[in-house]
């Protein structure tokens, strides 16, 4: 009897809690939908109104309906402005550090991962020591070693430092590390040279994590900020977030066209993240890179 | 750190008895596959952290090539006395109070709502995670004219519900409110993603076996998601506090440091005794503290953590 009782009762409140957690979730549901929505406001209201013409913006700022959208702000900002110079320059200076990071970072971790040789258990340390080190606070030692390397200016002072990337190490090794040796043992016993077994066996199984420290690297050398204002100051020298951020404050330029300007600036990024979106979802999940 | 680990290589013993017949050759190749990155290392970011520090004993300009008169620790003796040094510090700090909550706790909530829906994730992905991807000139630039006064998004939302909108770029308490609303906005998505990660890993069952022992969403989520996502809530939160005591570019590009210099972050406060008065030798004094700083930061995470570990 008491049993039967205490079974009704559980069931009873099986199905309360039933009709809670559904409207627990319908309430998340609703949260999360209207706070994503507000999430996107920046992004839609700077593109909408890069697209009104000026006249409009200045009567009535925030509207984002105009009768005659038009494509003027985004013509005035690669002619007043050298965003033409700036876009070469970011993408050849990603484009080159995504090649280099990835070649000399899989390398060294291919040593780390498969060989073994006297002093890895004393770079290993060296090179994680590295990731405690903040790169923002020396900026004023490297900039001073870079003057006197005679590198300020050039492409490789942005470059080269990126290069250098203990993090890269790491998820290349871990996924190096992965690879079973006896696959290697065997490779080794056929006479394989290890350049052979690093070009033509590891690099190929190695695929998502070049894809992965490839997307990193291009998205941070992109957005640097800090170092390439110290470094380079020749305006047409200059990469986007340098060139974007000298347009604040300066006068003849206007919402419009500072807007474009700023969508042009975010526009390769978010093109790598919804081609990329797992990659780069998945990389940060793994390896909490900041 | 929830980096991937792969399991050891079985069979060490099988392995042994190669090694001594090519360990001779290994220990060269080892060291050529290791050259091109320990030279770039080395130069890049070994090299700037010696060379701070010497040059911060020295009474260099930054200006000269020369190194300068040596000055011992005079340098550190002037930044630890200097009022606007401490004042950077403060405001670096500040920001980190200002924002690690929101940063913490939001997207907290947030992973453990969208944990909860199986629909939009796509949508909460872009929304939420695509901010972070994108340049700090940009989002300022963005943000700048959503912080207009009387005519931006910002005043119109507050006279919409009635309140009078704070000066955001002319005040000093309108610019924290300005820079730490546009910052929760850039990076919550990083946080909730691996929030999000975490929370994949507890196995669906726990929270069957709880909702049929009759727990409510509210107790399942203090009782099973808080305590099994602690470790990932101590990763975030120190990855948070790092992340924020480095603050730069939104400050810098936004408000120049300003309204006088009143939210100028220790970064800035660098750059502008290295850079704009040249005194380079005092400035490397000033990074090296701020580093030691960044470092104990850190350090006593890592032994909050390992104490925590060996009490569990």
């Amino acid at each position: 009897m008491t049993t039967l009782t205490q079974h009704a009762q559980r069931r009873e409140t099986s199905k309360a809690d039933k009709l809670g957690s559904k409207a627990f979730n319908r309430l998340a549901a609703t949260c999360l939908t209207l706070s994503a929505l507000i999430w996107l406001v920046p992004f839609a209201w700077s593109v909408i109104t890069s697209f009104r013409p000026a006249e409009e913006i200045t009567a009535n700022p925030v509207a984002i309906w105009s009768d005659n959208y038009t494509f003027d702000a985004y013509t005035s900002a690669f002619k007043l402005n050298s965003i033409g110079w700036w876009y070469l320059n970011s993408f050849l200076i990603s484009t080159l550090a995504v090649v280099f990071t990835v070649v000399v970072c899989s390398l060294i971790a291919f040593g780390l991962a498969h060989l073994r040789f006297k002093g890895k258990g004393a770079l290993t340390v060296l090179i994680l020591a590295g990731l405690m080190v903040p790169m923002e606070a020396l900026v004023l030692p490297q900039f001073i070693e870079f003057r006197s390397l005679g590198l300020l200016g050039t492409y490789w002072a942005l470059i080269l430092p990126a290069t250098a990337s203990p993090v890269a190490v790491f998820v290349f090794r871990s996924f190096l590390k992965g690879i079973p040796e006896p696959l290697i043992e065997a490779a080794r016993i056929d006479g394989a040279s290890w350049w052979r077994i690093y070009r033509q066996i590891c690099m190929p199984l190695c695929r998502p994590a070049v894809s992965a420290v490839a997307i990193f690297t291009f998205i941070t050398t992109w957005n640097a900020f800090l170092w390439p204002l110290l470094v380079l100051t020749q305006t047409k020298s200059q990469t986007i977030p340098v060139g974007l951020s000298g347009l604040l404050g300066a006068t003849g330029v206007n919402q419009a066209e500072v807007l474009a300007s700023a969508v042009l600036g975010l526009l390769p990024l978010l093109v790598v993240f919804l081609v990329a979106q797992r990659q780069i979802v998945q990389g940060v999940a793994s390896t909490g890179i900041k | 750190m929830t980096t991937t680990t792969a399991a050891p290589a079985p069979g060490i013993a099988r392995v042994e008895t190669t090694t001594v017949e090519t360990s001779g050759r290994d220990n060269k190749a080892g060291w050529l596959f290791s050259t091109p990155f320990l030279l770039l290392y080395a130069l890049f970011l070994i090299g700037p952290v010696v060379l701070g520090l010497i040059i911060s004993f020295f009474n260099t300009a930054t200006v000269k090539s020369d190194l300068g008169r040596f000055v011992a620790f005079e340098n550190y003796a002037d930044v630890l006395g200097s009022l606007d040094f401490w004042k950077s510090m403060w405001h670096s700090t500040l920001f980190t109070l200002l924002t690690v909550p929101f940063l913490v706790v939001l997207p907290l909530l947030a992973a453990v709502f969208a944990s909860r829906i199986s629909r939009n994730q796509w949508l909460y992905r872009i929304a939420f995670f695509a901010p972070y991807v994108v340049p700090s000139a940009s989002v300022c630039l963005i943000f700048a004219f959503m912080y207009a006064p009387e005519v931006g998004l910002f005043a119109k939302a507050f006279g919409a519900v009635g309140l009078p909108a704070p000066d955001f770029l002319g005040s000093t308490n309108g610019a924290w409110f300005a820079v730490t609303m546009l910052t929760v906005w850039w990076t919550f998505g990083f946080n909730f993603v691996l929030y999000t990660a975490a929370l994949q890993e507890i196995p669906e069952e726990t929270y069957e076996a709880a909702a049929i022992d009759g727990a409510t969403p509210w107790q399942q989520l203090r009782s099973i998601t808080v305590p099994l996502l602690r470790p990932t809530i101590s990763l975030v939160l120190m990855l948070q506090i790092l992340a924020s005591l480095k603050v730069f570019d939104q400050i810098f590009i936004l408000l120049q440091g300003g309204p006088n210099l009143s939210t100028r972050p220790v970064i800035q406060y660098i750059y502008d005794t290295g850079f704009t008065t040249y005194r380079g030798g005092y400035a490397a004094a000033a990074t090296m503290v701020y580093f030691v700083i960044l470092v104990a930061v850190s350090a006593v995470w890592m032994i909050a953590t390992r104490r925590r570990g060996a009490d569990a």
